[in-house]
Formats: structure tokens, C-alpha cells, sequence
């Protein structure tokens, strides 16, 4: 049982890295494999499968942010693809 | 599990003497009395303040007649406004042992050490054969919390948290979480699990209160080291703390020193009504844990990444450790080695397992560690609420 990443929830379209993930690499999952585009650090996101933009990335099961490109399966997700729909979007988020 | 029956019906997993200070200027007197009984786990609680606070007298009363506490010595100075009669008549009224020593009616710190001594020695004696019966989950009520947190906090200890409350929900019991300010981001989610649409409403009212308070307060919840960390957005960084309510759905809205009304899990809102009023609502992780344990929780799970070593008066708490390397820096003080996720030694799944077994040792009397090290941890400060609405709560 030796995993690179794991899932919060099965609706999650990234994973987590728990440890530092190589470029290249080959990412084992409880419940799947790929292989890494980027280097993604411990504790940073990889798509699980291709995400769309402005396709909501989603961890625990919950939205943390929209994609703001097209992220494909194997991606280090992190602030270069992915935007805020909170900050962002303040005035309009409380109404 | 064995609770201590309590005369309101409800079970204690503790049978503690409480001493409490009702003025910081009471605090020595009161500190030397219980710390005398150390063996005997008297607990120490008190509210510093001179001037009148009706938080904190309801607060006080909710600690003095919480289920783990079988008898009460109120310590006085003598001056302050708290009304330490009222008190005492409502934890006599609970069917509790309880005493008032004022300091300047009592012989000053020596006098009143000394009485005080030698009450809490015969309340000891008083409350040993207070009854013990069956109790279940549906009897249980647990609080979450992460103190000390790091990059692995949101992906070990808190996720597998979640499950253990699942399990404790889903046997009947109850749980609550909190800290409204480190959820912002959450709150669409945690409306859309609220048992009834008035509640959600009730739930994005009492965030966006959060948000506009912090906000007054300067104070920002996101940057560098969570960028660092891999977190991208505020939202990504409150889930973190929100998989700590696992995924049940939501039955109520309590402010501290409410009593949920039936089983179920429960969000606290702990930011003050009225404005920013007495400055940052939790000054630390201890007050949240204050504030919980006053709605009546038995028990806290409490997550740590970086490593908090923190437990609590009245109630024991059960230290979940995220990070497998602090982990085995602070063993001693750590009850769960979340960690091992990391490590690929153990799945969410089992180790939330593992947390909710824990649950039901710690409420069949087995110590915590912090518990077992002595820590009484205690804060309660100024705060105002008001009243909850009819739709907070479940009927």
C-alpha cells in the first residue's frame, strides 16, 4: 500500500500529493493510477482526470475555485489554473 | 459506557469538583484550593472579569452544571458584580454540592484556602455515589477543533475527524463545530446541508457576520504559507477545517452556552453580535474549546499539525496529530498519529474508525493524554449574543 496522492471524496476530479511527486512520474491512488505532467509538492493538487475551464475544482467533495484554463489529467493544479469564487466576487457573493 | 447520572437527565463521562474564581482577584485563592486535589482531578475554571457580563454568567452556569461536573465551590473576592448567589442557587437547584467562600468574609487567602480545603475534600466524599447507568451515543455530544495547524492538518486529522463523525452521527449521537472565521468559502456547502431552508439562511447569516467582523478587524485568513502549502484559494483553506464536520447533515445553530435540543450535528457561531465590541472573538483555541464544552460537550476532538499540546478543564480532549513527524516529537502528548496517512501506513477510513473506538474509551473513563499530563487549560472573556432565532434550532 504505498500511494503518492489520495482522494478527500470520490467526487473530487484532483487529489493530494502526500509527498513530493516528480515531473514524469507515475501517481498510484487507493483507487487509481496516472502520470504526473508537472512536479506537484506534498500537499498540492493533481488533476484526476481532464478538468475544463471554468469547470469547479472540487476537494472533500466541495468547491474550492473554478478552473481558470483547461487542466489536463496529470496537472499540477494550484494558482496558475485555478481562481478564487469568493475573493474575487465579493460584492456579489452576499447577494 | 457508564455516564454519571445528573439530576436534568443528562449523563457525565467526569465526575469532577469544580472550583471556580468569579474575579481574577479570587484566582490565587481558587488555584491553591484545587491544586491541592490535583490527585483527585479537581478542575479550575473561573471568569476573570470585575464588571458585569451576562455571557459570562450564562457561560458559568452552563460550566458549573455541565454533566462532568458533580459539585461546585464558587471562590469570591468579595467586591466584584458577578452574581455569585444567583449562581450558586442554580447549581444548587441542579441538584449539585455547592459552596460560595468570599475571600473578605473568610479570613482573607489563608481563611478561605483553608475552608475551601476542607469543602472540597467532603464534596469528594459527597459525590462518590452519585449513580452511574447505562449510556449511549444518543447521550453523547462531541466538539471538533484544529489548533497548531499545518499543511497536513486539512488532509489527515481533520478528514479522518470528519469520519469519526459521521460514525458518532450515524449511532445516534451528536457533534458540534465551529469557527465560523475559518470557514468563509463554506458556506453555500454547509446551507446546502442545513435540515431545513430557514436554517441555511441562518447559517449564511451568521457567516457573512463573520466576514464583515474580521474584515472590520483587518485581519486576513489567507496567504503565503498556505500558498506554499498548496493551497490555492480562501475556500480550498476553510475546507481544511470544514472536513472536521464530515458530511452529515447539518440539524441546528447554537451560540455558546446553548444546549442542542436533540441529537444531531451542530455549527457554533462564535463571533460576537453587535460589531466588533471586545476585539478578536477567540484568542486562542482554548476559548473555542470553552465555549463547546459550556453547549454541553463531553469531549473534544482536537487537531493538531504543527503539534498543540492543549487539553482542557471539565472536559477531555482527544488530540488527533496530522503531521507523522510531530507525531513522533510529541507522542507522549498525542493520542491519534493521523499521520500515518501520509505515510501510507493506514487509510481516512480507518483511522476515523480508530478516532470514533477512542470515543467510546475516553466516555468509558480511559484518559486522554492530556488529560492523564495534568492539563486544565480555561479561558472565558468577554462576548455578546443574541438570542437565536426559531429557526436555529430543531424542534
Amino acid at each position: 500500500m504505498a500511494f503518492d496522492a489520495i482522494r478527500l471524496s470520490d467526487k473530487d476530479n484532483v487529489g493530494v500529493a502526500i509527498h513530493d511527486i516528480a515531473a514524469g512520474g507515475a501517481v498510484a491512488l487507493a483507487e487509481l493510477k496516472l502520470t504526473a505532467r508537472d512536479a506537484v509538492p506534498l500537499g498540492h493538487k493533481i488533476a484526476l482526470r481532464h478538468i475544463k475551464t471554468g469547470e469547479k475544482i472540487l476537494k472533500f467533495g466541495v468547491p474550492v475555485g473554478s478552473a481558470t484554463m483547461e487542466i489536463p489529467a496529470g496537472s499540477h493544479v494550484h494558482m496558475h489554473n485555478v481562481k478564487s469564487d469568493y475573493l474575487t466576487n465579493r460584492e456579489d457573493h452576499w447577494e | 459506557m457508564q455516564g454519571y447520572l445528573r439530576k436534568d437527565g443528562r449523563k457525565g463521562i467526569r465526575n469532577h469538583v469544580a472550583v471556580a474564581y468569579l474575579v481574577e482577584c479570587a484566582h490565587h485563592v481558587a488555584r491553591a484550593i484545587a491544586s491541592s486535589f490535583e490527585e483527585e482531578g479537581v478542575q479550575l475554571i473561573g471568569f476573570p472579569g470585575c464588571y458585569p457580563s451576562d455571557y459570562a454568567f450564562g457561560m458559568m452556569k452552563q460550566l458549573c452544571t455541565h454533566p462532568n461536573v458533580g459539585a461546585v465551590l464558587l471562590v469570591s473576592l468579595g467586591c466584584e458584580e458577578f452574581r455569585r448567589s444567583e449562581l450558586a442557587e442554580l447549581v444548587a437547584q441542579s441538584g449539585r454540592p455547592v459552596k460560595i467562600a468570599v475571600i473578605q468574609e473568610s479570613g482573607g487567602t489563608k481563611g478561605t484556602i483553608a475552608l475551601g480545603r476542607d469543602w472540597v475534600r467532603k464534596a469528594l466524599a459527597a459525590i462518590a455515589d452519585v449513580p452511574r447507568v447505562p449510556m449511549s451515543f444518543a447521550d453523547l455530544l462531541v466538539g471538533t477543533e484544529c489548533g497548531g495547524s499545518d499543511g497536513t492538518s486539512g488532509i489527515t486529522a481533520n478528514p479522518a475527524i470528519g469520519v469519526a463523525v459521521d460514525h458518532l452521527i450515524d449511532n445516534g449521537g451528536s457533534a458540534m463545530f465551529e469557527e465560523t472565521c475559518e470557514l468563509l468559502g463554506c458556506e453555500a456547502h454547509m446551507a446546502g446541508r442545513a435540515a431545513t431552508p430557514e436554517l441555511g439562511r441562518e447559517i449564511l447569516r451568521v457567516m457573512r457576520k463573520a466576514d464583515d467582523y474580521y474584515r472590520d478587524l483587518e485581519h486576513g485568513s489567507f496567504g503565503g504559507g498556505n500558498i506554499t502549502g498548496g493551497l490555492s484559494t480562501i475556500e480550498e483553506k476553510s475546507i481544511g477545517a470544514y472536513a472536521k464536520s464530515g458530511t452529515r447533515p447539518i440539524a441546528g445553530l447554537l451560540t455558546p452556552g446553548v444546549l442542542p435540543p436533540r441529537p444531531g450535528l451542530y455549527l457554533m457561531d462564535m463571533v460576537n453580535d453587535g460589531g466588533v465590541r471586545f476585539g478578536i472573538p477567540n484568542i486562542n483555541d482554548t476559548a473555542t474549546v470553552v465555549e463547546m464544552i459550556a453547549c454541553g460537550c463531553h469531549m473534544v476532538l482536537f487537531s493538531t499539525g504543527r503539534g498543540s499540546v492543549v487539553g482542557s478543564a471539565i472536559a477531555p480532549v482527544i488530540k488527533v496529530c496530522a503531521n507523522p513527524i510531530t507525531y513522533r516529537k510529541l507522542s507522549e502528548d498525542m493520542d491519534v498519529d493521523a499521520g500515518r496517512i501520509l505515510e501510507g501506513r493506514a487509510g481516512l477510513a480507518e483511522v476515523g474508525l480508530e478516532i470514533f473506538e477512542m470515543i467510546r474509551e475516553v466516555a468509558s473513563g480511559a484518559q486522554t493524554k492530556s488529560e492523564a499530563l495534568g492539563h486544565q487549560e480555561f479561558i472565558l472573556t468577554y462576548k455578546t449574543f443574541e438570542p437565536l432565532g426559531p429557526s436555529c434550532l430543531p424542534v
